[in-house]
């Protein structure tokens, strides 16, 4: 109750600590850190996909880095390199290019190789077949792999504000050193609904991008297919991935 | 037309796949590839539309060596058909059919309208275009994926395999439709299979594959029942060989009797089939055959065999007179109606005698 009422409190909906402000700087930080953590791993991951060289070595330096404590390198990094806004995200980065790599690997080299075999001998280039064939038929599972890493850099993107800088993480910190616990737990309650929230959009853009042909449920949901009278029987899912 | 010369495909550190391949496949005709598993009679197809690259040996399309194509365009000037359909399950039908003129810079409603009229060549309702490939049947896949192959009319045509994986009586629509695709098409046609009665059913000419490699035979498919090169070939073509052999020899010499027939009306026979001694032809008002009524029984109908219609093969008269209950092969004529019908003797009377005459020509 006291957190409900903290949250309502229109005091904290104002100002430069206010929850706006925070949301947007928490937004900002995670929307930077995903950036420049794609730019990195969604071309390897393309590639390794695609090609399936350096598999095993994207594996175990993706192995390794996930065992990194978060917030160990986070203040490593800002030691080495001072308090500035860049030292933490690219320690984030660091945390985040993993299951991105992975996701998009995995996605790649989840399409069936029949089909990849078919686009090649059909006479697409090398690139055709990774745009064209490889990408659309893989999302499903490479957004698996999206979602999951931008689920944990909302989350941890928190710990920033130990540093300090902002974001919704400050509510946490605060909260800690000021034996403020209705604020720390509006601020868990902001972070976990940014978090659904986030995800249910990322949901949102999966249903859109994803080809009809790939999805699970074709014969009630398709139109032509429910117009037609001899239906072949609804296949079974074509890809792992969710519902 | 294809030229093979001293083709040898050999993967690190083992036998060849493909031997010193030298053979030349004819335009506009089907040549089959045959042989048993390990054979390279798919690695020899995939060396022409350089899917596989040879180790050593020139590989020669209308003169031109295919290495001096770059791989992507010269895959696009042939169709590729595969035993998976491979169609993308992305994309419609009616894309995936358009996919090699798009690659090949056709507007998007010019290829589709191609499309739409291949759709109906390969003898699917132009409604299934608008359908994902995961909701057709595994023979309505393997229409789509001819379809697409077709899409660019490359004047020639890769199959690996394309009916493997298809219940036997799909199978044969297939081979049909394939067949009379052909008539109006001309195109040149490679097509592997491990299934010898596949072979001899569609080539115009087969080549027999021996594991290691080798070119065993190449021939016509009637050389290759009749004459089997070596043991190899022999054992590979294997049983009812001479049954086979049938299927390339007419029927014309043999005689058609009348038979007596019952016209079958309400469900009930239009006369009394007790007290009379010979089987009698049970047939339907536009005299169809339905079955047999056996001599001095009452009127329980018996299925009849395999029908027969002249002009059709020794094998075809043969296993007619054989699956028939009465002993007396059914011959129809184009209609479905009742000629009379062929006897089992007399068949092999004509197949003596056809056999006498190759003997007396060598």
């Amino acid at each position: 109750m006291d957190t409900l009422a903290w949250i309502a409190d229109p005091l904290h909906w104002t100002g430069s600590s206010g929850i706006p402000v925070r949301l947007l700087e928490h937004l900002q930080y995670s929307g930077l850190v995903l950036v420049i953590a794609a730019a990195i791993a969604v071309p390897a991951g393309l590639y390794i996909g695609h090609t399936g060289r350096g598999r095993v070595v994207a594996v175990a330096v993706a192995g390794a880095l996930r065992a990194l404590p978060t917030l160990g390198l986070l203040v490593l990094f800002a030691l080495l390199a001072g308090s500035s806004l860049m030292p933490p995200v690219w320690a984030l980065v660091i945390l985040t290019v993993p299951p991105l790599l992975a996701g998009t690997y995995a996605g790649i080299s989840s399409v069936d190789r029949a089909v990849v075999d078919a686009a090649r001998a059909m006479g697409m280039t090398e690139l055709q077949i990774l745009f064209r064939v490889e990408l659309p038929n893989g999302l499903q599972v490479m957004f698996g792999g999206v979602r999951t890493a931008v689920l944990q850099v909302i989350a941890t993107v928190s710990v920033v504000a130990y540093l300090p800088l902002g974001g919704l993480g400050r509510y946490l910190f605060d909260g800690l050193a000021l034996q403020d616990f209705p604020r720390m737990l509006a601020g868990s309650l902001l972070i976990a609904g940014l978090a659904i929230v986030v995800d249910l959009i990322l949901a949102a853009v999966q249903r859109v991008l994803l080809s009809p042909g790939l999805k699970t449920d074709l014969r009630g949901g398709q139109k032509a297919a429910a117009d037609l009278p001899a239906a072949a029987p609804a296949p079974a899912a074509v890809q792992g991935g969710t519902p | 037309m294809i030229e093979f010369q001293s083709v040898t495909k050999q993967y690190q550190g083992g036998q060849p796949a493909v031997d010193q391949l030298t053979m030349s496949i004819d335009r506009g005709s089907i040549t089959v590839f045959v042989g048993p598993s390990g054979c390279g009679k798919t690695t020899s197809l995939r060396m022409i539309n350089r899917m596989v690259e040879p180790t050593s040996g020139v590989i020669t399309v209308d003169g031109r060596d295919v290495t001096s194509v770059p791989a992507a365009e010269l895959r696009r000037s042939m169709g590729y058909v595969m035993q998976s359909s491979g169609l993308m399950p992305h994309r419609s039908v009616l894309d995936n059919i358009a996919t090699v003129p798009r690659l090949n810079g056709v507007s998007k409603a010019e290829a589709r309208k191609r499309a739409t009229e291949l759709l109906d060549v390969v003898g699917l309702a132009s409604a299934l275009g608008k359908r994902y490939p995961s909701q057709l049947s595994g023979g309505q896949q393997q229409r789509v994926g001819v379809a697409r192959a077709l899409a660019a009319d490359p004047p020639v045509l890769l199959m690996d395999e394309p009916f493997s994986a298809v219940d036997p009586v799909v199978r044969d629509e297939l081979q049909q439709e394939l067949l009379r695709l052909q008539k109006d098409l001309a195109k040149t046609i490679v097509f592997v299979t491990h299934d010898i009665d596949e072979a001899t059913v569609l080539g115009d000419k087969v080549a027999v594959f021996a594991v290691g490699g080798r070119l065993a035979q190449y021939a016509t498919p009637e050389e290759i029942l009749r004459a089997p090169a070596n043991d190899f070939v022999a054992s590979f073509v294997g049983r009812d060989r001479g049954f086979r052999h049938l299927g390339f020899t007419t029927s014309d010499a043999v005689s058609i009797h009348p038979v007596p027939t019952l016209v079958m009306s309400a469900g009930q026979f239009a006369g009394d089939p007790a007290g009379v001694t010979d089987w009698q032809l049970v047939v339907d008002a536009d005299l169809r055959p339905l079955g047999w009524a056996r001599p001095g029984t009452d009127s329980e109908l018996i299925p009849g065999g395999s029908l027969f219609r002249p002009g059709e093969t020794l094998r075809r008269a043969l296993d007619s007179a054989l699956s028939s209950p009465s002993g007396q092969g059914v011959a129809v004529d184009g209609d479905g109606k009742v000629l009379g019908t062929i006897r089992a003797q007399e068949v092999l009377g004509v197949i003596e005698e056809a056999r006498q005459v190759r003997q007396a020509a060598l």
